[in-house]
């Protein structure tokens, strides 16, 4: 075994031997070997693809003729072109629906899964299976199950006297049936929030029940604010999710079952992406959209980062 | 984040792009390869087909007789399934296409005009490819400013399809839903609805908006696209009052999101399909449900006729496939070969005789064969389709040949999804309530045409360059 001479802390900082130096060295060179697939897979399949867009983005690419150098003009014909403006409405009313219920929804979740003891284990599966299915088949689920004839939620409200809307048909109904579809994937934000639940000292409920806080009061006045990180997370991670909504969309509105009747209000941006660069083979301007989303991505993480700071506690922080 | 780091990134993005700007080539014209076509010619190598499957007795025998054409020293691979597009251009742009891709007819145009095919007027005269035969609708949606890109096959064509017994009970025959008479379609629709309550019980007439809208629109006497394929006509007179009459029928029925709502729930391709459960008094469809309704309701109470003209004459609308040959395709020799193979007469007439004879194995009516080829159309008939002994069914087989030889179809384009896009979100903006007819054609022609200039700008360009 090798030995180490750490500097004596009161004596400060001294110059590396020459040996501890190579050992650094070798170190890094280790460090690297191990970490050079992930940084290969990086470069080449991110940030090359990644800048190789951002170049596309100012080019007339057809994907078969080789890209042509136009300048900024992708992002001018997107200022005005009013598909761009539907799409980014419609994402954003998705967003702005689908983040609050889902977040509230897997809170709701996961504080009835926190009493739930035993059992606890066997919900907490339940409620993450449907996660496991595939976005494709949330596609089709949206069809079956919000069909305004006989779907199964019709045919619910119908039991209760209530004569539900055509939820797929009906363009004032469609973002709303898939807010409530996005539910179907509430449960890996469930297991998220029911850790952070169990990391809040019990300690602090007893004291909140010591003053005679009940149920609400201890819910908002420590679970919240204990949790506070987690819902943060969540909040972040849905909210770029509900920007890049896509394959359920496109499956129950644009895909086989429906390739002619592609109903606006279902066009959300990464949608009409896709059709600008699949179909309709303008690459270099469905390169540009994807830079316009991600700068939108980034502006609102960074606003909701800087809200965070407000409203965000950190067990340990010290401002 | 510093202004010496902030600085520091813009310089390092700004390089990456410039390098990028610099050093980017694309994919490079796509090869024009020098292909020494021959119908003496010997086959080697490999054949790669995108696109096709041997999934039915049709595809098989023609395949098999391909193959064999092709000889041993070939060895066929199938990709199979719908075209993947995207995977198709991506092989294209990285010059490994494959050698032969089977893609719908609309789309040839847009490869076409990308140079992601090639024109087959050297592998036609090798293999003796005899153009003539091929419809005339079939032909324009492969031919391409002039220049044969692809060799077409099969043809979809509507026919009007009703219950008989729901016309009977309403008075009504079928020439009062075949489009002939647009009053009576809109009176038959009110006849025949029902509804139990306030929900949709009976449609009584489904036009099959969106997608039939060109059929409404040519049986009006409009053309959505000129000629040359370079002018789009969404908006004319006669389109426009193509749109309100199918519109209207919806209207009469509680609205389109009603009718599409209940039309999605029904089973269509089961037992308990809307004819069967006397759910749906008539619509215009392709001729393929045919042999479906045949199959799983032999029984139902049916009454068939070709989709008319407000004259009274039958017209379709032609849908189909087509063989192409990428840009860059590296046996393209055996590829033409494959491809003429598959359409050749006697192709054609072997699938014939082995659906033909599958059906009769299971006691099913053969409803004959739309192959895109008139002669083999004809000699597919004249020999092998029989009289079923149900006036019903015979009448179904009438109706699609006579639809057969009344087909048009759009003419091949550079910009065909988004031509397409514009019209079907233009009906749709109309469907939803949206827009008035006007107002959505208005805006679908402007969309459309400029889809349209810009593209042929490209093509011209290229061509002329």
């Amino acid at each position: 075994m090798t030995t180490t001479t750490a500097a004596p802390v009161a004596a400060g900082p001294v110059a590396p031997t020459r040996t501890a130096r190579a050992r650094s060295r070798r170190n890094l060179w280790s460090a690297l070997l191990f970490l050079s697939p992930w940084i290969v897979g990086f470069l080449v399949f991110t940030l090359w693809p990644v800048l190789y867009s951002a170049y596309l983005s100012l080019t007339d690419y057809d994907v078969i003729n080789d890209p042509r150098f136009i300048g900024l003009e992708n992002y001018r014909d997107m200022a005005a072109d009013p598909k761009i403006a539907l799409a980014l409405t419609n994402t954003v009313v998705y967003t702005v629906l689908a983040v609050p219920l889902h977040v509230v929804g897997a809170l709701g979740l996961a504080l009835l899964l926190e009493r739930a003891g035993r059992s606890s284990g066997f919900f907490r599966t339940a409620f993450f299976l449907p996660k496991m299915t595939p976005p494709v088949a949330v596609g089709v689920l949206v069809l079956l199950l919000f069909n305004g004839q006989n779907g199964l939620v019709n045919e619910a409200l119908g039991a209760v006297g209530v004569q539900g809307p055509y939820w797929t048909t009906d363009q004032a109904w469609i973002k709303p049936a898939l807010v409530l579809m996005s539910m179907w994937t509430i449960g890996s934000t469930v297991i998220i929030l029911l850790a952070a639940l169990r990391q809040v000292p019990s300690e602090l409920y007893d004291a909140a029940r010591v003053d005679g806080a009940g149920f609400w009061r201890r819910t908002f006045a420590v679970t919240v604010p204990m949790i506070s990180g987690t819902l943060f997370f969540v909040v972040v991670v849905n909210t770029i999710a509900a920007f890049q909504m896509f394959t359920e969309a496109y499956t129950a509105f644009f895909g086989s079952g429906n390739t002619t009747y592609a109903n606006e209000a279902a066009l959300f941006y990464v949608i009409y992406l896709f059709q600008q660069g699949f179909e309709n083979l303008n690459m270099g301007y469905a390169s540009a959209m994807a830079w316009l989303l991600f700068v939108i991505i980034l502006a609102v993480t960074l606003v909701q980062l800087a809200v965070s700071k407000r409203v965000v506690y950190y067990e340990g922080d010290q401002k | 984040m510093s202004t010496r780091r902030v600085g520091l990134c813009g310089t390092v993005a700004a390089a990456g792009v410039l390098a990028l700007a610099a050093c980017a080539s694309g994919s490079g014209e796509p090869t024009q390869a020098e292909v020494t076509y021959g119908s003496d010619a010997a086959m080697s190598g490999e054949l790669t087909v995108m696109g096709f499957g041997t999934g039915d007795d049709v595809a098989q025998v023609r395949y098999d007789r391909a193959t064999e054409e092709l000889g041993d020293d070939v060895d066929v691979s199938l990709v199979e399934g719908d075209l993947d597009i995207q995977a198709f251009l991506s092989a294209v742009a990285a010059g490994d296409p494959p050698d032969l891709v089977y893609a719908n007819r609309d789309q040839i145009g847009t490869f076409a005009s990308r140079g992601a095919i090639l024109p087959l007027t050297d592998c036609i005269a090798a293999e003796d490819v005899d153009t003539g035969q091929f419809r005339e609708a079939a032909s324009g949606q492969v031919t391409f400013d002039g220049e044969v890109y692809a060799l077409p096959e099969f043809n979809q064509v509507q026919v009007t399809m009703a219950d008989s017994s729901l016309l009977s009970a309403a008075g009504l025959g079928i020439e009062a839903v075949n489009g002939s008479d647009w009053d009576a379609v809109t009176q038959a629709t009110s006849a025949l609805v029902r509804r139990d309550g306030g929900a949709l019980s009976v449609i009584g007439f489904d036009s099959k908006l969106p997608e039939f809208f060109p059929l409404w629109a040519k049986s009006n006497g409009a053309d959505l696209l000129s000629d040359d394929a370079r002018t789009a006509q969404l908006d004319s007179p006669e389109a426009l009052e193509a749109l309100e009459l199918a519109v209207a029928v919806y209207d009469a029925q509680g609205g389109f999101p009603a009718v599409k709502a209940f039309r999605d729930s029904a089973d269509f391709f089961g037992e308990g399909n809307q004819f069967a459960t006397h759910t749906l008094g008539a619509m215009p469809m392709e001729n393929w449900y045919v042999n479906v309704l045949n199959e799983v309701s032999p029984d139902a109470t049916l009454a068939f006729d070709t989709f008319r003209t407000r004259e009274g004459e039958p017209l379709a609308f032609a849908t189909g496939s087509a063989w192409a040959i990428p840009a860059g395709s590296p046996n393209a020799a055996a590829a033409c070969r494959f491809a003429a193979t598959m359409v050749e007469q006697d192709s054609w007439l072997a699938a014939a005789q082995a659906r033909a004879d599958a059906r009769a194995e299971s006691g099913q009516v053969f409803t004959g064969l739309l192959t895109g080829n008139a002669d083999a159309d004809e000699e597919i008939r004249s020999t092998l389709v029989e009289p079923s002994g149900s006036p019903v069914w015979d009448q179904a087989v009438e109706a699609v040949y006579e639809a057969n030889e009344n087909t048009f179809s759009l003419p091949a384009n550079p910009a065909d999804a988004e031509f397409k896009a514009a019209w079907q979100d233009g009906v749709n903006r109309v469907l939803n309530g949206q827009q008035e007819p006007a107002e959505a054609l208005a805006q679908a022609q402007e969309e459309a045409q400029e889809a349209l200039d810009d593209a042929w700008a490209e093509w011209d360009e290229r061509s002329d360059g």
